[in-house]
């Protein structure tokens, strides 16, 4: 059924012959040269382990954020970025691409069509990276327990690094949560990439229980 | 190549090593300065060095082929052309390392390289709006390009040469021998352009977040990234020295060492700070808006600071 429904909907995405203008003929897979299905590869850190605490340091200060709000919770990274909060003064930075972001704040409730997006957002970052769980809802679905459309715990899907509860918390708890993941990475426990690749088929199979039209590589990076 | 000095080499490399530390203080204090500005407490001075070490410290990165690497090499080369082989502290062998007979006319070509490395390495992302975006950066770059270069023109006819290092020592002995006093025209045209190249507000369109999702360096990451954002330390400050060299009378060498390097830092720092003023004052330009601001003022007191100095000279 998601085959199909790939099929129809992305023809132009198909393995084809082409020919050159030199007439030259050569097969295009342009889900092949857009992505890469590879599975990710474990990282192990740095044997030398005084460069890699002062890595895990670096950071550790330098926090880039995926500028992606998934749920309502999102609204409180906002004032982080004013002058009553400015969380810059912690080393903490807004980035508007996930190739560059290191730490994705999911700010509430994911819902199954948000889910995709933030395994392909996630997929795409370059490790080590991390993720906080803004919100009762990343924890146990929060006020969504049983509701139709909306993930219940969202570390079955992407390794979680720090979650903060509440409905919906406070600026000031978003700052201590990422106090708290500087803490974490500094110890050197921050390595959820590496678990995602170790785990990849437990979290492949979660997702794909949840995501009903797979229309993308197993990984897409 | 027998009478060839390899010390010259280290001295480049040290030249480009106190510029990346230079530039990254420097950056610093410009984000304390933007920051106070908005009544925020701001980034940390150090910030810059830990953002770029971690940006080092990244475990993967992804490539998408040999224009892709070469993107940021070009554009690291660029920054460092222009340093190497400018005379940054005039009479001080150390650091005027390259400096030859016709080194404005490379510089003016190195200054341009940068963007065009990255035009080639964006292209090569197969993100299907980098070319969109690189034209809008490269149409801004240039226009700001034609007042600068009219100016440079112009203080080459004025001191008939095209080394810099003789443009610097044409200015030595008093203040009022410094082209801003000589030829003010030349200076306001070039003062206009540098915010163009600096990246700052009114001209800062083509870096803005809504503006990467759709430009070259959304694909950039990693080391790649790490390459690009050292580029960024060190160009602006070649540029600023360039500046300096060119309109502000160089930095010459005096005897106190102290004394040398505090003229040096001032210079540069507070022409660095007319980008920083005019970017806090003004809002952003639209690319467009900009192109035709480029077009009028600063390309017409170039072309007035041509016929002036044809005239007099």
């Amino acid at each position: 059924m998601a085959k199909m429904n790939y099929k129809k909907r992305f023809s132009d995405l198909e393995k084809r012959m082409v020919t050159s203008p030199d007439g030259e003929e050569f097969e295009v897979d342009p889900m092949k040269d857009y992505f890469s299905d590879a599975r990710p590869k474990v990282h192990p850190p740095s044997k030398i382990t005084p460069l890699e605490n002062f890595m895990n340091w670096c950071r550790a200060e330098s926090i880039y954020i995926l500028g992606f709000g998934t749920g309502c919770g999102a609204i409180e990274m906002r004032p982080l970025m004013s002058p009553m909060y400015d969380a810059f003064r912690f080393g903490i930075h807004w980035r508007p691409t996930p190739r560059q972001s290191t730490v994705f704040v999911i700010g509430g409730y994911a819902s199954v069509k948000t889910i995709k997006r933030i395994v392909r957002s996630y997929e795409q970052m370059q490790g080590p990276k991390w993720v906080i769980g803004l919100c009762s809802c990343t924890i146990n679905g929060g006020m969504y327990w049983d509701s139709y459309n909306t993930v219940n715990r969202l570390d079955h899907y992407i390794p979680v690094d720090v979650y903060i509860t509440g409905c919906m918390p406070r600026p000031e708890a978003l700052l201590d949560g990422f106090t708290v993941l500087k803490k974490r990475i500094k110890e050197g426990r921050g390595e959820g990439s590496n678990e995602y690749a170790e785990n990849f088929d437990w979290y492949k199979a979660n997702q794909k229980k949840i995501i009903k039209s797979w229309d993308m590589p197993d990984y897409n990076w | 190549m027998a009478d060839f000095d390899y010390m010259k080499i280290v001295y480049a490399a040290l030249t480009i090593f106190l510029t990346i530390n230079y530039g990254l203080i420097l950056q610093g204090i410009i984000g304390k300065i933007y920051a106070r500005v908005g009544k925020r407490m701001g980034i940390r001075i150090f910030q810059p060095y830990v953002n770029l070490i971690r940006q080092w410290a990244t475990r993967t990165s992804i490539s998408h082929g040999v224009m892709y690497y070469l993107g940021p090499v070009f554009r690291f080369s660029g920054g460092a052309g222009i340093l190497i082989f400018l005379p940054i502290i005039y009479g001080a062998p150390i650091f005027s390392s390259f400096s030859f007979a016709g080194d404005l006319v490379l510089i003016s070509y190195f200054m341009f390289l940068g963007t065009l490395g990255m035009a080639l390495g964006g292209g090569e992302s197969g993100h299907p709006y980098a070319a969109l975006g690189v034209s809008r950066g490269l149409s801004q770059v240039t226009m700001a390009e034609i007042p600068m270069i009219m100016a440079v023109y112009s203080i080459a006819v004025q001191y008939h040469s095209l080394n810099i290092t003789e443009i610097v020592a044409a200015q030595q002995g008093s203040f009022l021998n410094w082209t801003l006093f000589t030829n003010p025209i030349a200076t306001a045209a070039a003062m206009l352009a540098f915010l163009g190249s600096m990246m700052r507000s009114p001209f800062d369109v083509v870096l803005a977040p809504q503006e990467i999702p759709i430009g070259p360096p959304t694909e950039y990451q990693s080391q790649f990234l790490a390459m690009l954002m050292t580029n960024r330390t060190i160009f602006p400050v070649a540029k600023t020295i360039l500046f300096v060299n060119f309109f502000f009378g160089g930095v010459a060498l005096y005897d106190n060492y102290l004394l040398t390097f505090l003229v040096f830092f001032l210079k540069t720092f507070l022409v660095y700070m007319w980008s920083v003023f005019v970017g806090l004052s003004f809002p952003r330009f639209r690319v467009d808006h900009s192109i035709r601001w480029f077009l009028k003022y600063p390309m017409l007191i170039g072309l007035i600071s041509i016929i002036f100095v044809n005239i007099r000279y």
